[in-house]
């Protein structure tokens, strides 16, 4: 509990970022149309794969010779990627298919 | 970290906000989605020239590589995937960062010193378990999806089981943080119990309810990424998985709602046991009045008012296009024609929107379920075609029925309904309808895609 305290103490900054985040997330999402649901997860989907800054950042900081660090880097890069451009790419095919018709 | 990165951060999570409240409007959508995606290029590109100093060539052409070819893959299946196969691509994608967020959590782990405090301890663990879950989780949704894994595992007990070996894994977790024992075997062991909890997990849950599941694996996937957010004091990350997390749970409840499940229940799997079978064998419920496409042209040919109640049967067969035609045809004679769409109808929130936007069907004729139910009243023909569960009138009339209290839409007001079905087999809850057996049904046998060829060809004869 007391670690639990301190962590809160020392990342006061992060944590109002997190539950701030959270309200933002729930205002911006709660009211969208059942029409725009698939678009909004596979764009949601694409979003998560901001988790590749986090690869990015591991493979940067490893040693030249640290190769599982390398290797286990290089596969969290591969999937993000596939996860961010996928995402994004899809979504976007979908939407157009919206925009065909007046 | 460099103040210009610090701002292109910034500017990256306001386009992630920006972009995703614009996803939520038809008109705005699409800039919204490039606006996201513009957020995305300036974080990665930042994070890969900016974070750090005088990087080796090696490393910074791995980096390279590994973008070229995700980036290519994930092109690559965006371009190729067909809409009726976005829930499989979704929960794909789903498990792929989960498994980006993992594999971070154990090279993180290698990282840790006696020095670290045990939050941040905490906080990799955490990403290694929930990466792990959603990954192993998201596969097996896949495979439910696309088939490969049909069967639904159900050992007696199997909750106690599964909620067992979550509580062991929590345990041995807070053990591993606790006694500093930071052995690189135990943050395998800990991968390896989130992998096994996460097949657990799906494995269980039955079709009917995989809008759910893959509801809240998207908004797990979040929830990763915003735990890597954390370990590395990254706000660009922690908004972004916050975000993803938000609207996974917001969809979530509102899938759960539309089905009126606990979220609680589909997650533990108890849809479909016992009552179902019991309920209809003591009811007499009637005969079943069959008829062809050439009475069933007839009758839509001089009907003023149409909906259509489209389900997931539509899309297996591949019938979107002729759906669309069919109901051209009928606009073109007069008749006034609505979609109407049941929240879960498909394999995904929102599914059968794309599927008819797909085959150019016009957003606008596409009716939500609780605008649409005062209207079956003025309906004079209303077409079923591939959708059971959710126009079944058991949901109101019948409380032992396990879709009891499920909103429904109300096809049984309307004047005269038809049915396309290929067989009289229960609907994937596994239970009768008694519509099929209402005296204002006809049910038109038969594959949806040749059904419907012949109807149109029909109606164009007369």
């Amino acid at each position: 509990m007391n670690e639990l305290i301190e962590f809160i103490n020392k990342n006061l900054e992060m944590t109002y970022v997190l539950i701030l985040a959270i309200f933002v997330g729930i205002e911006v999402i709660k009211s969208i149309p059942a029409v725009l649901h698939t678009p909004l997860m596979s764009g949601a989907n694409a979003l998560s794969g901001v988790v590749i800054v986090g690869a990015i950042i591991v493979m940067l900081s490893a040693e030249e010779d640290n190769y599982i660090a390398l290797a286990l880097g290089f596969v969290a890069v591969v999937l993000g990627i596939i996860n961010v451009v996928g995402g994004f790419a899809v979504t976007n095919r979908m939407l157009e298919m919206f925009k065909k018709k007046k | 970290m460099t103040l210009l990165l610090s701002i292109i951060y910034l500017i990256a999570t306001v386009a992630f906000v920006v972009g995703l409240k614009m996803l939520g409007h038809p008109e705005t959508a699409k800039r919204g989605n490039l606006i996201a995606a513009t957020g995305m290029v300036l974080a990665i590109l930042g994070t890969l020239f900016l974070y750090k100093q005088e990087v080796p060539v090696l490393i910074y052409s791995l980096i390279g590589l590994a973008l070229l070819l995700g980036g290519g893959i994930g092109w690559l299946i965006s371009v190729r995937v067909e809409m009726t196969k976005m829930p499989e691509l979704v929960s794909l994608f789903n498990g792929f960062g989960g498994a980006s967020a993992a594999l971070i959590g154990l090279v993180e782990f290698g990282n840790i010193t006696s020095a670290t405090e045990s939050t941040i301890v905490s906080t990799i663990v955490s990403g290694v378990i929930i990466g792990a879950v959603t990954f192993s989780g998201s596969l097996i949704a896949w495979g439910k999806l696309n088939g490969s894994l049909k069967s639904v595992v159900k050992i007696p007990q199997y909750n106690i089981v599964n909620n067992l070996f979550f509580l062991a894994t929590l345990a041995y977790a807070v053990c591993v943080v606790y006694t500093g024992d930071y052995s690189q075997i135990s943050v395998y062991a800990l991968l390896a119990a989130g992998l096994i909890y996460g097949i657990l997990f799906v494995l269980p849950i039955g079709g009917a309810d995989m809008p759910v599941v893959i509801s809240l694996l998207n908004s797990l996937t979040g929830i990763a990424a915003a735990i890597t957010g954390i370990l590395y004091d990254n706000k660009v990350m922690l908004v972004g998985g916050i975000l993803v997390g938000s609207a996974g749970i917001i969809l979530t409840v509102a899938m759960c709602k539309a089905m009126n499940r606990k979220l609680g229940s589909v997650i533990f799997g108890a849809f479909g046991a016992g009552a179902s079978a019991a309920d209809v064998g003591n009811k007499d419920l009637g005969t079943i009045k069959s008829t062809n496409p050439s009475d069933a042209a007839i009758m839509m040919n001089y009907a003023s008012n149409v909906i259509i109640v489209p389900g997931y049967g539509l899309a297996v067969a591949q019938a979107q296009h002729v759906i669309h035609e069919l109901e051209e045809l009928l606009v073109e004679k007069g008749v006034q024609v609505k979609y109407a769409i049941h929240p879960v109808a498909g394999r995904m929130p929102g599914h059968m929107n794309v599927l008819l936007a797909e085959s150019n069907v016009d957003y606008s004729l596409l009716v939500e379920m609780d605008d649409i139910n005062p209207q079956f009243t003025n309906a004079d023909v209303v077409l079923v075609v591939g959708a059971n569960d959710v126009v079944n009138p058991a949901a109101h009339n019948n409380p032992a029925s396990p879709i009891y209290g499920m909103p429904i839409l109300d096809v049984e007001n309307a004047k005269h309904i038809i049915v396309n079905k290929r067989t009289m087999n229960a609907g994937y809850a596994g239970i009768e309808n008694e519509l099929f057996y209402n005296a204002k049904t006809s049910m038109l046998f038969g594959d949806a895609k040749s059904a419907l060829t012949e109807l149109v060809s029909e109606l164009k004869n007369m």
